[in-house]
This record gives C-alpha cells, sequence and structure tokens, in this order.
C-alpha cells in the first residue's frame, strides 16, 4: 500500500477529486495548508506598511492505495491539478505499512 | 395659542429624542469600526468595551456627568452635584419669553449622555488589542462623569470658553478632540502593540480581520452623525430652525463624501493601491472635521472642509506610526487631527467666530484632557496595570480578559 500526498492549488481540488473519482478511489483527506516552493510570495499594504505573504494557500490531500493503483493516481492527480503555471504542487509518495477501517476492524487492502 | 406652544414643544423634544437615538446608534458603528480593525483574537474585548462604556456613561452621566456640564455657574471650576433636577411643567413652557424652555429637559440630558459616549468611545480604538478591559472600564467611569463634563462645562455649559466666543456647534473640539486627547495620553502610556514596530524605523502591519464589520460601521456612523449634528440645532419647530437641520444635514454628507473622496485620492496616489481603511477613516474625519461647525458653510465648502480633513487623517495615520504611536483605529488622526482642523475652519465661514478664539479652546480642551487623562491612566496603571503581559498579548486579549473567542470556528490565529 501507498499513501499519496499532493499538495495542490486550492481551486483545483473539485478537479482532482473528481479526477480520483473516475478512476476507482474510494475516499481522501482534505487539509488546508500553506506554503511555497519556487513560487515567492507577495508584498501587500495595509495603512501605509508593507507586508510580506511568504506562504501561499494550497490544499493537501492525502490518499491511501494499493499498490497497483499507484501510477494511474499519479496520473490522474498530475493531469488534474496542472495549468502549466508555478506553484501547481508537488505529490509525494511512501510506503504505508498498515491500514485499519475502524468500523469493521479490516485490516490491509481490504481497508481502503 | 397654548395649544401652539404645547405642539411645538412637543416637536422639538419628539425631534431631539430621535437625534439622540441616531447619535445612541454610533456607538454600535464604532464598535463595528473598531472589531473590523482589530485582530480576531481582540474582538471580543473590543466589543465588551464599546457596548459597556456606553452603560457606563449612562450612569455616570446621571450621577455627576450633567450636573457638571449644565449646572457649574463657576465657568471654570466645576460645580459638583447629582442626577438631573426636575423636568419642566406646562406652567414653565407656556410662561412665554425668552428664558422659557422649549424642549423636555429630560429629552436635553438624555441628548448629552450619547454625546459623552461618544467621546469615550474614541479611546477605546486607540488602545485596542493590549489594555487591560477593567483599566479600561475604570478610566471610562472618570472619563464620562468628570474629565469630559468639566470641560464640556466650559463650553456648552455656558463657560469661559463661551464667554471667549469659542464657537463649537456639535462638538469637533469638546467630543472628538477631546476623546483624541484621552485616547493618545493612554497610548503614550501603554505603548504600542508587540512586534508593530520593529529596529531602524520599520512599521509592521497588523491588518483588520472584518472589513465589513468596519465598512458597516462606518456606514452607521454616517448616518448617526446626522443626529449628531442634526439635533446639535437644538430646534426644529420653526423655519429658520427646520431650514438650519437641513443645511446641517446636507453639509454634514457633503464633508463625510469629500473625507471619503479625498482619503481615496491620497491614498491611491501615496501607496498605489486603494486601501478600504483609509477611505472609511476619511469619510469619519470628514464627519468630524464639519462638526465645529455644519450650519454656516456653504454646501460647497462642507465638501472642501471634509476633503481637506481627509487628508488631514491619511497623512496623520502615517506620521503617527512614524512616530512609533500605534493606533489600531486611526482614532487619533480621525478624530484629533480632523478634530483640531475642523475647530480651526469654523471662523473661514462663521464671522462670529475668531481663529483666537477657536485656538485657545483647541489648546485648553486639549490640554485639559490630556493632562487629566494622564493622571487616570498613571494612577490606574500604579493600582492595577492598564496593559496585559507579552505572553496574554500573544494568546489574544479576549482569551484573556473575557475567556471567549469571538470566531471560535476560524483556529488560524496570527
Amino acid at each position: 500500500m501507498k499513501l499519496v500526498t499532493a499538495v495542490i492549488k486550492p481551486f483545483k481540488l473539485d478537479d482532482v477529486r473528481e479526477a480520483l473519482s473516475e478512476i476507482g478511489v474510494q475516499g481522501l483527506t482534505v487539509t488546508e495548508v500553506k506554503g511555497f516552493g519556487r513560487q515567492k510570495g507577495h508584498t501587500e499594504l495595509y495603512r501605509g506598511a508593507e507586508y510580506v505573504v511568504d506562504f501561499l494557500p494550497k490544499v493537501k490531500i492525502e490518499v491511501a492505495i494499493g499498490d497497483d493503483m499507484l501510477d494511474r493516481v499519479i496520473e490522474a492527480i498530475t493531469k488534474a491539478a496542472n495549468t502549466g503555471k508555478i506553484g501547481d504542487g508537488k505529490i509525494f509518495v511512501v510506503a504505508l505499512e498498515q491500514a485499519i477501517r475502524i468500523r469493521t476492524g479490516e485490516t490491509g487492502t481490504d481497508a481502503i | 395659542m397654548e395649544d401652539l406652544v404645547q405642539i411645538k414643544y412637543a416637536l422639538d423634544t419628539f425631534y431631539f429624542l430621535v437625534c439622540a437615538v441616531l447619535v445612541m446608534w454610533m456607538a454600535c458603528g464604532f464598535a463595528m469600526l473598531e472589531a473590523g480593525l482589530v485582530r480576531t483574537k481582540s474582538t471580543t474585548e473590543i466589543l465588551a468595551k464599546n457596548i459597556s462604556l456606553f452603560a457606563i456613561a449612562s450612569v455616570m452621566y446621571l450621577l455627576v456627568g450633567y450636573y457638571i456640564m449644565y449646572s457649574s455657574d463657576n465657568g471654570i471650576l466645576p460645580s459638583l452635584g447629582m442626577l438631573i433636577g426636575d423636568e419642566h411643567s406646562l406652567a414653565d413652557v407656556t410662561a412665554g419669553g425668552d428664558e422659557a424652555p422649549y424642549y423636555s429637559s429630560r429629552a436635553d440630558f438624555f441628548f448629552q449622555i450619547v454625546f459623552a459616549g461618544a467621546c469615550m468611545s474614541i479611546v477605546s480604538g486607540a488602545v485596542a488589542e493590549r489594555m487591560k478591559l477593567w483599566a479600561f472600564l475604570g478610566f471610562a467611569v472618570i472619563m464620562t462623569g468628570f474629565i469630559y463634563p468639566i470641560q464640556g462645562s466650559w463650553s456648552w455649559g455656558g463657560g469661559w470658553l463661551s464667554e471667549l466666543g469659542y464657537s463649537d456647534y456639535a462638538g469637533s473640539g469638546i467630543v472628538h478632540m477631546a476623546g483624541a486627547a484621552a485616547a493618545l495620553a493612554g497610548v503614550l502610556l501603554l505603548g504600542p502593540r508587540s512586534g508593530k514596530y520593529g529596529p531602524g524605523g520599520q512599521i509592521n502591519a497588523i491588518p483588520g480581520s472584518n472589513m465589513p464589520l468596519s465598512t458597516l460601521g462606518i456606514f452607521i456612523l454616517w448616518m448617526g452623525w446626522f443626529g449628531f449634528n442634526g439635533g446639535s440645532e437644538l430646534k426644529i419647530s420653526d423655519v429658520e430652525s427646520a431650514n438650519n437641520v437641513a443645511q446641517v444635514m446636507v453639509n454634514t454628507n457633503l464633508s463625510a463624501a469629500g473625507g471619503l473622496l479625498a482619503a481615496m485620492a491620497t491614498a491611491r496616489v501615496l501607496f498605489g493601491k486603494t486601501d478600504l481603511t483609509m477611505v472609511l477613516n476619511g469619510a469619519l474625519a470628514g464627519l468630524v472635521a464639519i462638526t465645529a461647525d455644519p450650519l454656516s458653510p456653504s454646501a460647497p465648502g462642507a465638501l472642501l472642509i471634509g476633503a481637506v480633513g481627509g487628508v488631514i487623517v491619511v497623512l496623520s495615520v502615517l506620521g503617527l506610526d512614524r512616530l512609533k504611536i500605534d493606533d489600531p483605529a486611526g482614532a487619533i488622526s480621525a478624530h484629533g487631527s480632523a478634530g483640531i482642523w475642523g475647530v480651526l475652519a469654523v471662523p473661514l465661514s462663521n464671522a462670529e467666530a475668531s481663529l483666537v478664539g477657536q485656538l485657545i479652546g483647541v489648546i485648553s480642551i486639549f490640554a485639559w484632557v490630556f493632562v487629566a487623562s494622564l493622571l487616570v491612566w498613571g494612577l490606574i496603571t500604579v493600582v492595577i496595570g492598564i496593559r496585559i503581559s507579552p505572553e496574554e498579548e500573544y494568546l489574544g486579549v479576549d482569551a484573556v480578559e473575557c475567556g471567549l473567542e469571538a470566531y471560535p470556528e476560524f483556529t488560524l490565529k496570527k
């Protein structure tokens, strides 16, 4: 099993969710985050005082999937979240050691 | 004939009461304006301050304030007395002549409470986010009960300033600059918010949390001001007074508009962006500026007076920041700087006022309120302290003083 984490632009959330749904991903977790990579912040002005907004709002999606789905999931997220402009985000893949469904106690790939 | 006198009395009383209600509503305007200009972690406390200062003003003005302001007969020193005396009887009114009262004395008292409340609410915006709540409320008791009425007795109470010819129709100096003077004294003792100023003259932005509330607040203030200035004509039941009231409301509106547009343009030119908070402060400065005389100027004149106020407030906000005087709501600038301009502008359109008389008024009111406030703030500092600790300031004054968050659903705090 793998845990795929994707940090994307917030307005792309619906597109990515739909794309994942189409390839059969059952569930996902979404968090609102802030961050930056090579996309720099910008300055704003409040009553004459400048301040720098370094951190940009992003959305982090986490999906737990079976190994066999990994390539399709990466492709789906990449296509749906891509705008071609700087700040599109990143996908990280980590090995998922265990997963448990709380309601039934199922484990492993039965749980995801 | 007597019926006519009765009707005029009733009409003038009614008009006065309605205007007083409009000015009371300004307390809401200030609360909304200030709530929007502070951070979410300070919002509950500023709302608590605003609504309770009005209650305190109501009580203190009943107990001692009204007597001091309107029954002091010395002209300089206050006469201490309590409560608000008797109401006018039918016989008093129908007696006729120049001394006959033409509106209810209770209505007069009610109208004056809301002015005392307006003066006090100016202070709350300047000391926001870092003052102990009860230090503020304690100051409010002294300000509304004593400091404000004593200088008010010099002018509206028929004392030495009014005899000198000081002219201040609805209180640019007596209410607004006075409030700003008390605020300045407090802010100087209090110090700036943590993190507001950095080394080497750096000024850090601490953005307000709710622009819709602040805008709502200014709209409410704008509307309430028609009562603030309109009611200060004190009469409506004859042709001259009625026409005056109309002129006053027209001028008040145009001055607000002029202040807003001038501040908007100034901010756009200086910053390259149209800062809404400056636009709002501009409208307020226009309203404050015309308050010293909303009757004498022509409508275009009122527009200009407001416009100058709008430019002044923007420059004053920037200037105070350079001096490291932290005023989250721009209260000292909008009410003090624009208030001083308003008082000094009166001779431009009112031949009965003189620049000298106005200057003496400005200086004496400012000096009295500033020094008296400094002493009271100083006393409070010694007794319970006026500033919350740095740890408490980080947590937010809401958590520390009120024990509840204004926006508990939003968990991100700065």
